[in-house]
């Protein structure tokens, strides 16, 4: 979409009612934005999808075929006619049909044995490893946050649907912002009004309290941009790591926030990344069953997400990814669960992609105390996500020495 | 120049209390006020008034089907609590040991546990910190939150001992791999009754020990390890940060600032008197030393600001303002509790408060707005909400609202000044 399409799109879509909400943020300013942040129409898109909690990669991509793998989980493994063959004596999880589907038309890749060195088996610190993708310090920013500030430094190139603003999207200088998947309705007339004039800076005030005005005026700003594209969204539950889903939206709270980021997409939103998430993943106890609920869940969200998006050029530019903070133990504990491990599978989708394995399956017998050793540094995927998708070098938000793997079609 | 006089009765109130009743600003100065917080008073009315909801104490798979229900009723006792309150202090600590200490019903899954914990909290947590940490290693809802159930000898489970010293006690950095291991076994052995939620300890189930953690060896038991993790001087410095960061200011403190709060605290790990420190740090008297108002301190301020209990409000914009301003009591994230500063100002933030602000000015008696002039209505709404005088920028704002009073109280309530503990 040019500039011009671009500005009749907004024209079209933003109701009288809005811009009148919207109070001293005008035409002009929208204009402006629309002047120093279109998106061109062959950018790259990426959807960051997280599992909280742990998803036990040997129960996504199943090595169903490793005797092994049987003996480690005897209540728990999938049985080899279970499990959706992916050859290499691996196979999805049962849930993930559609995504299966993906994996037959050659567009989602399958990255094993994904982590990084020293594992942390503390959520926590794991979490803020793959999200700072900072192993060896902790650091304040995302590697996403990075991104954003050297990038222009625009809240609206990267957006989250989740509730709280996820330590990835946050940059030194530049954090993302945060969409309610619910819509984005301000009041109108005199409330209206008021609360943007809220938004606008006031002399010697002190910083924090700058801030808050800001938040407000951003926001006034997003909804012009984005207001429209999520209009109709489903209501949004809280993201907890323990476990939420919204039961009340439907096919889940996942398929409720890919639902307003393929909206933003189609509409031209000018976001280069978006951040979704789903909870629940923690599974120290009865995980068979808890796990394929999840990821049958996962899966209609994220494959729906997919067949939407192939039926646009816009749509056609993104890529899909699917992490988690770590995979669990190879043996399963007395509870018929198992408990905090080491590397899993990245799953990386999208028309673009190149499908396939990359990167060696761990092995099930040499272990380290219990725990998968790693094959694929998890920046190493970050590193081809920013080359290959958001085409930026990824030096300046990962640092020096790392490699690209071939997950996109060139 | 420091805060003046009445600008630091309001920030004490809003950060040692729970925010100023209408005229509690003028009502005495700082040293007064701050002495009269630190020393409440037993027989609180507002403690009467709300009892907390009665939960059947099995924790059964039954039961468990209600624990979010049980979640959700919980959060609005304990909001109506903070509201109703005329000593505040031992309620704030409890929400700040609830963020430290932080525990999801998620996982819990019963008010009874919940609650439990959050009685202890209240009870000793403005007292000796030793006491609170071993009732906290030990805590039902705990042993669940943390799978300390699950830990037995021969087969141990890092979860409690790990969060124990990386967020409760030490700190990151301040313990090796190899401590989390040994501490991990000298909490073996203890598991939650399904029927009665009590914690306790199966003697077969626990390593015997020796177990060896940062270099000091012995057969421990849970008291034990608590002991020698508290004994260590990371402790009180890891806990001197966190006091700071919600009482004082986001910029870390100067190693001075946090000698006086360890100093304080003492021998008797006299969490009241690192409070007491903390609001004598220059920084405390700093116009700059702004804190941003949690949600739940945002809401729990207007509301007391107004009388208005939270059970008062429509459930369900209560529910989806805490879910979309990101802070619902008794449901943090993870267990690293809820993030402090300027990652609460979203733009989706923005929204729910705005949101939460109407119906709380929908539900709420104005006739503190309503009985003044329109002329002077904008300075009386701050009044009301114990705020400093409004910038330009708002007043300007706000005054075409003055003949509407829901909407002037309701954004009032967004105001950036209002947003954050100035």
């Amino acid at each position: 979409m040019n500039i011009l399409t671009r500005r009749r799109f907004l024209q079209a879509s933003v109701g009288a009612a809005l811009v009148a909400a919207a109070g001293e943020i005008g035409w002009l300013e929208l204009a402006d934005r629309t002047r120093t942040h279109p998106l061109p129409p062959d950018a790259g898109v990426l959807v960051l999808v997280t599992l909280y909690g742990g998803n036990d990669g040997l129960g996504t991509v199943v090595p169903a075929a490793d005797p092994a793998y049987q003996d480690a989980r005897p209540d728990l493994a999938y049985a080899e006619h279970e499990v959706l063959d992916l050859g290499e004596g691996l196979g999805f999880n049962p849930g993930l049909a559609g995504l299966k589907r993906q994996w037959d038309a050659g567009t989602l890749a399958v990255v094993r044995g994904v982590g990084y060195p020293q594992p942390d088996h503390s959520h926590f610190r794991s979490m803020d490893i793959w999200q700072t993708a900072s192993p060896e310090h902790p650091t304040g920013t995302g590697w996403i946050g990075r991104w954003l500030d050297g990038a222009g430094r625009d809240p609206l190139s990267a957006v989250s649907l989740e509730p709280v603003l996820p330590p990835l999207l946050a940059g030194a200088t530049t954090a993302g912002a945060t969409l309610p998947v619910s819509g984005l309705a301000l009041p109108r007339g005199p409330l209206g009004t008021a609360f943007a004039a809220l938004g606008a800076p006031a002399d010697g005030e002190p910083e924090l309290q700058a801030v808050a005005a800001r938040a407000v005026a951003d926001l006034h700003r997003t909804v012009d941009t984005l207001g429209p594209a999520l209009d109709g969204g489903d209501e949004p539950d809280a993201r907890v790591a323990g476990g939420a889903t919204a039961p009340d939206a439907p096919g889940g709270a996942l398929a409720a926030q890919l639902g307003a980021v393929a909206r933003c997409v189609e509409a031209g939103a000018p976001t280069r990344v978006y951040s979704v998430s789903l909870g629940g993943f923690d599974t120290h106890a009865d995980e068979r069953s808890t796990q394929q609920r999840l990821l049958t869940e996962v899966d209609a969200a994220v494959a729906g997400f997919l067949e939407r998006m192939a039926g646009s050029d816009r749509g056609r530019r993104v890529v899909v990814t699917v992490y988690s903070e770590f995979g669990r133990r190879v043996a399963a504990n007395a509870n018929e669960g198992t408990d905090h491990g080491t590397a899993g599978p990245v799953l990386v989708a999208g028309s673009g992609v190149r499908g396939g394995f990359v990167g060696d399956q761990p092995s099930l017998t040499d272990l380290d105390a219990g725990d998968l050793k790693p094959s694929t540094d998890f920046r190493d995927v970050y590193a081809s996500l920013l080359a290959g998708v958001l085409e930026t070098d990824p030096e300046p938000v990962l640092g020096a020495g790392r490699s690209t793997l071939p997950l996109l079609r060139t | 120049m420091p805060l003046s006089d009445r600008d630091l009765t309001r920030r004490i109130l809003q950060r040692v209390g729970l925010g100023p009743r209408p005229g509690q600003v003028d009502a005495a100065g700082p040293d007064a006020t701050l002495a009269r917080l630190l020393a409440p008073a037993a027989g609180d009315p507002g403690v009467a008034a709300t009892p907390p909801p009665a939960f059947a104490p099995s924790a059964g798979r039954a039961q468990r089907q209600d624990g979010a229900e049980q979640g959700r009723e919980l959060a609005v006792w304990w909001l109506d609590r903070m509201v109703a309150v005329e000593a505040p202090f031992p309620e704030r600590m409890a929400w700040f040991w609830h963020g430290h200490f932080a525990t999801s019903v998620r996982k819990v899954r019963s008010g009874a546990l919940m609650y439990g914990q959050n009685a202890t909290q209240r009870e000793l947590g403005g007292g000796d910190f030793r006491a609170l940490a071993r009732a906290m290693v030990v805590d039902p809802a705990m042993l669940v939150w943390l799978d300390g159930g699950g830990n037995r000898v021969g087969r141990p489970n890092e979860n409690l001992a790990r969060e124990f010293m990386e967020l409760f006690t030490l700190g990151v950095g301040n313990y090796a791999e190899t401590d989390v291991r040994e501490a991990a076994r000298a909490l073996t052995g203890w598991r939650v009754d399904a029927g009665t939620g009590a914690a306790a300890l199966t003697p077969r189930n626990h390593d015997p020990g020796p177990e060896t953690v940062l270099g000091t060896t012995g057969a421990l038991d849970a008291t034990g390890l608590v002991d020698l993790l508290i004994s260590r001087p990371a402790t009180p410095r890891f806990l001197a940060g966190r006091v700071w960061a919600r009482f004082v200011g986001h910029t870390p403190p100067a190693d001075a600032d946090l000698d006086a709060l360890v100093a304080a605290y003492g021998p008797g790990h006299d969490m009241t008197a690192m409070v007491r420190a903390a609001t004598g740090a220059p920084a405390f008297r700093d116009p700059g030393s702004l804190l941003v108002r949690q949600p739940v301190e945002w809401l729990v301020g207007a509301l007391r600001a107004l009388r208005l209990p939270a059970s008062a409000l429509p459930a369900a914009a209560l529910r989806k303002g805490l879910a979309g301003l990101g802070q619902v009591p008794f449901a943090p994230p993870d267990v690293g509790g809820w993030p402090a500063g300027a990652p609460w100002l979203t733009t989706a933030a923005a929204l729910s408060r705005l949101q939460l602000a109407r119906a709380v000015a929908g539900a709420a008696d104005l006739s503190a707005v309503t009985d003044v002039p329109t002329a002077g209505r904008v300075a009386a709404t701050a009044e009301l909400l114990g705020l400093p005088a409004f910038t330009p920028r708002t007043t300007d704002a706000l005054t075409p609202l003055a003949g509407r009073p829901p909407d002037l109280v309701a954004a009032a309530l967004t105001s950036p000044e209002n947003t954050v503990s100035a």
